[in-house]
């Protein structure tokens, strides 16, 4: 199996991983580079748990290949919060009660994250487009959705 | 002494609090650790299940020579390895299949291999031969004399007590309540309404697939990590298959993704550890894949109900002759009890005096039907809820005002005879119904939509054998702060940070030197039965409780000692140890790990504290095998009432739920903000199987194993509101009054949702889900639409 030597700048700082040719951008983060904080829910596309923002979009991690990403800018949920200061998404997810099992709320998060990015002031359909694609179970929606509306106010 | 005068000024008692959960900044940071992101190191191995292509069949022979050949391929393991059975309610199912399969899925073989995709291509070179058996699909036919019979040997089973197998047939459990007689009184009901309600299979969704991973040592001790709501009945089920100590099987149960009962029991647990069990010393992981996730787990089971039930003139119910088949699936070895919770729970929420109900598990050729949120609930309330608000209708009464007339009151007297305890479901209903403005209906948005309000109530009762127990220890650390073990787990319900409240309260310290001790691990956690039957609340938290107020009796004692005081005159505020009679206070840091000097001088007193404490209900009595009939079936009913308000387009059948209101008795709500969680979010579970969703089997061969196929609401879905009522008529034995609230907002959604639509539109729906497709459909049918 052909392996490759790929960098990418991966929550600000270089990184340097040995990667098969099929391996994907999820398994590179998760096994390769130990940021299990990315989540693996269908391998498909379909769930969003595996969000991260790749060079400013969010893109599911699953279906992108790590070979891909070479020379690519990559943040993860393990570089929303900085020098333990939470991300105002973070706190607003934990004010709101947008977190149940955990499981999708890095993907949420990301996807957020990175909408606010490019529009800091998101309209309530806005924030609910942007965040279709990240499936939760547990918390019916309400409370992320009023996170991400609290996050964008408070900033 | 180095005593200080008491100055207590008491913290505001976090029972009843909303503290922001204990575990949210692991996980909003991606700190917290799931099973699959646990390192295991190049040793670790992969397991992939080869399964069975037939819903019925006879295994002639297997062949995996050229499997085991492979190279990369450690061990592969067949049905012949393990002879033993396993099951919690009824020991019906084999690790691996050993004569027959039952099910397109049923796990025929297991492969270890050095990677996934070895394990995988494995697969393929293990030859099976079938000889292919008539199969059952419908519970119906399956329950007749001359089906296809699935489990020749269920005479032989290892069954609980209270489940009733009929032998020599496919019914695996059957429930019978016969209350008064409904044949007397159906001449002289005003209105009798008899319907039939067919409800699909659907399946829990956990974002989180099933994972596990399992150890076996040299010595022959096994571990197994795996993403758990049961450790300790995984420990206990596997041991006992294997032939081994409960003390020599070990699970550890990290964080888990969501489980809402797909993670209860014994499902693919069993496979690692019986996989790893022929690869020593190497650890194997086996991971669902998001397709198995929807058929190879646990499925929510599908129903065909049939309901009769008559009311007088004045609104009264005066009968209910009901009758439940349930789609077991393969194997029920869990489900029989789903069964028996629709039994004794047949009337729904109501005081009906005659009633006769038959609740019929039935083995078919379909996915394994088991746990989930609800326990059978959900789908038996579709039906009868519809049938209420019909019968209402007949009558000319309101839907409203009929179920208030009906609906169980304290001291009621319940379908298996018993009485209902202090109740406040008349309440639920009234804040139900104002909150969502009954009676009124607001102008639609549109000219071609209609909006429609509508209604349902709901009871459940924790689902268990009489004697599911709980424990806990509580440790104090050097600066006093403690360490809390429990064995329930953490499933996103917010059960670590309601059993730290609670132990704060119970000690008398500040929440925020409450720690619960993770991950749960069954060689150091305290025993609990099992996480479901939204139990933990009231009884892992009175177990925590009492072991709070041991270690407090504990402290109290050595500060009595040291003091020359009495136990009954000192307390703990806000961790200090204080004294009513002398005003003295200590903190408690200066002598829960080092004890205090005696107050002659002469040596010490104390050490470190440990409290434990336990939990068990004693009372629950028998149901009789033919009436069902007994003093006290269940430990308690959690109750409540929904209603909703829709919009339906009139060009597309769409279906919009514009808002929510949900209204339950929960005895007393330890922390507010979590129980509005479990509300929402229940209420948008709910919604989603309502309007959405349903495994699709056809010949036994699930069509829509993907997110794409088989949509679960989303982000674009969502009411703009929920309206989150918390009732408190409290629970006797429950802690401050507490019972559970986990399971049972998703209960009425779906009735709550049928009733709203036949009020928008006047159509009546006998199946769930309510797609657009089958709203229209049902719209031209009845000529509203052309």
């Amino acid at each position: 199996m052909a392996q490759h030597t790929i960098q990418m700048t991966v929550n600000g700082e270089p990184a340097v991983a040995a990667v098969p040719s099929q391996m994907t951008l999820m398994e590179c983060l998760r096994e390769r580079l130990g940021l299990t904080g990315t989540k693996c829910g269908c391998a498909a596309g379909e769930c969003g748990a595996c969000t991260v923002i790749l060079d400013g979009e969010p893109v599911n991690s699953c279906m992108v290949l790590a070979v891909e990403c070479e020379g690519a800018s990559v943040r993860t949920v393990e570089g929303l919060s900085r020098s333990g200061k939470l991300d105002p998404l973070q706190a607003a997810m934990i004010t709101a009660g947008g977190v149940q099992c955990g499981f999708c709320t890095p993907g949420v998060l990301m996807t957020a994250r990175a909408l606010l990015d490019r529009n800091p002031h998101p309209t309530d359909a806005e924030i609910s487009e942007a965040l279709v694609g990240n499936l939760c179970r547990c918390t019916g929606y309400l409370p992320i959705l009023e996170a991400v509306r609290s996050a964008a106010t408070a900033s | 002494m180095s005593a200080k005068k008491a100055s207590p000024a008491p913290l505001a008692s976090p029972i009843g609090a909303s503290p922001p959960r204990i575990d949210a900044h692991e996980k909003v940071t991606g700190a917290v650790q799931y099973t699959d992101d646990i390192p295991f190191g190049p040793r670790l191995l992969f397991a992939r299940i080869k399964r069975s292509p037939h819903p019925h069949a006879r295994i002639v022979k297997i062949d995996a020579s050229r499997a085991r050949a492979l190279p990369g391929v450690v061990a592969v393991v067949t049905g012949e390895d393990y002879p033993g059975y396993i099951g919690l309610y009824l020991q019906d199912r084999h690790i691996f299949c050993r004569d027959r399969v039952r099910y397109v899925g049923d796990p025929v073989a297991g492969v270890a291999a050095i990677s996934e995709t070895i394990a995988e291509n494995a697969l393929e070179l293990i030859d099976v031969k079938y000889e292919v058996l008539p199969a059952v699909f419908d519970p119906e036919q399956g329950a007749k004399a001359d089906a296809p019979l699935l489990h020749p040997k269920l005479e032989d089973y290892v069954v609980a007590p209270f489940i009733f197998p009929q032998n020599g047939t496919n019914i695996s459990n059957h429930f019978k309540i016969r209350k008064g007689d409904p044949s007397e009184v159906w001449g002289i009901c005003a209105a009798i309404v008899e319907r039939k309600y067919t409800i699909p299979h659907i399946q829990h969704v956990p974002i989180e697939p099933h994972v596990a991973v399992a150890l076996v040592e040299d010595s022959g001790k096994v571990t197994l990590w795996a993403s758990s709501q049961s450790p300790f009945a995984q420990r206990n089920l596997i041991a006992k298959t294997l032939g081994i100590s409960q003390s020599d099987l070990r699970v550890v149960a990290p964080a888990v993704g969501g489980g809402f009962g797909s993670k209860a029991g014994v499902s693919m647990e069993a496979l690692a550890v019986a996989i790893a069990l022929k690869t020593p010393g190497r650890p194997v992981k086996l991971r669902l894949t998001r397709e198995e996730e929807f058929h190879t787990a646990f499925v929510r089971q599908g129903l065909i109900a049939y309901f009769k039930m008559g009311c007088a003139a004045d609104g009264r119910l005066l009968a209910m002759e009901n009758r439940y088949l349930w789609d077991g699936g393969a194997y029920t070895e869990y489900g029989v009890n789903v069964t028996r919770a629709a039994g004794y729970s047949s009337s729904g929420p109501y005081e009906v005096p005659n009633v006769h109900a038959d609740s019929l598990c039935v083995y078919t050729n379909h996915p394994v039907g088991g746990p989930m949120r609800g326990f059978g609930m959900p789908e038996m309330h579709v039906g009868l809820e519809q049938c209420i608000d019909d019968l209402a209708l007949q009558i000319g009464m309101d839907p409203v005002e009929f179920r208030r007339l009906n609906c169980l009151k304290t001291g009621s007297t319940l379908v298996t005879g018993s009485k209902m305890h202090p109740i406040g479901l008349p309440e639920c209903i009234d804040q139900a119904a104002k909150a969502i403005g009954w009676g009124s209906k607001a102008a639609p948005s549109s000219p071609r939509k209609r909006r429609g309000k509508g209604i349902a109530l709901m009871w459940k009762a924790p689902a268990m054998p009489p004697n599911a127990g709980s424990s806990a220890w509580v440790r104090l650390n050097e600066d006093a702060t403690l360490t809390v073990g429990i064995g329930g787990q953490e499933l996103g319900q917010g059960t670590f940070t309601v059993m730290a409240q609670m132990a704060a309260a119970a000690l008398g310290v500040p929440m925020e030197w409450v720690r619960i001790a993770t991950p749960l691990d069954t060689e150091y956690s305290p025993y609990e039965w099992q996480t479901v039957a939204s139990r933990l609340t009231w009884s892992m938290g009175n177990a925590v409780v009492n072991a709070a107020r041991d270690a407090r009796g504990k402290i109290l004692k050595v500060v009595a000692e040291a003091w020359n005081e009495a136990p009954e005159d000192l307390d703990i505020v806000n961790g200090n140890v204080i004294s009513y009679k002398t005003e003295e206070s200590l903190p408690m840091k200066d002598l829960v790990v080092y004890g205090l000097p005696r107050p002659d001088g002469k040596g010490w007193t104390g050490g470190p504290i440990v409290g434990d404490g336990n939990f068990m209900p004693t009372y629950v009595t028998g149901l009789d095998k033919e009436t069902g009939q007994g003093e006290r079936a269940v430990v308690h009913y959690t109750t409540g009432a929904q209603a909703v308000e829709v919009e339906v387009d009139l060009d597309t059948g769409r279906v919009t739920v514009l808002r929510g209101v949900a209204a339950f008795d929960v005895g007393r709500a330890i922390n507010p903000g979590l129980v509005r969680g479990q509300m929402e979010g229940g209420f948008v579970q709910g919604l989603s199987t309502a309007l959405f969703e349903s495994l699709q089997l056809q010949e036994g061969v699930l069509q829509n194993p993907s997110f794409v196929d088989y949509r679960i609401a989303t982000t674009a879905d969502a009411p703009e509101q929920v309206e989150a009522i918390m009732v408190e008529v409290p629970q006797d034995d429950g802690p401050w009054g507490a019972r559970g609230i986990g399971e049972h907002p998703m209960v009425p959604t779906i009735p709550a949702i049928a009733n709203a639509i036949y009020d928008a539109v006047g159509i009546r729906l006998s199946s769930p889900p309510y797609s657009s497709e089958k709203v229209y459909l049902a719209m031209l049918e009845a000529g509203l639409v052309d």
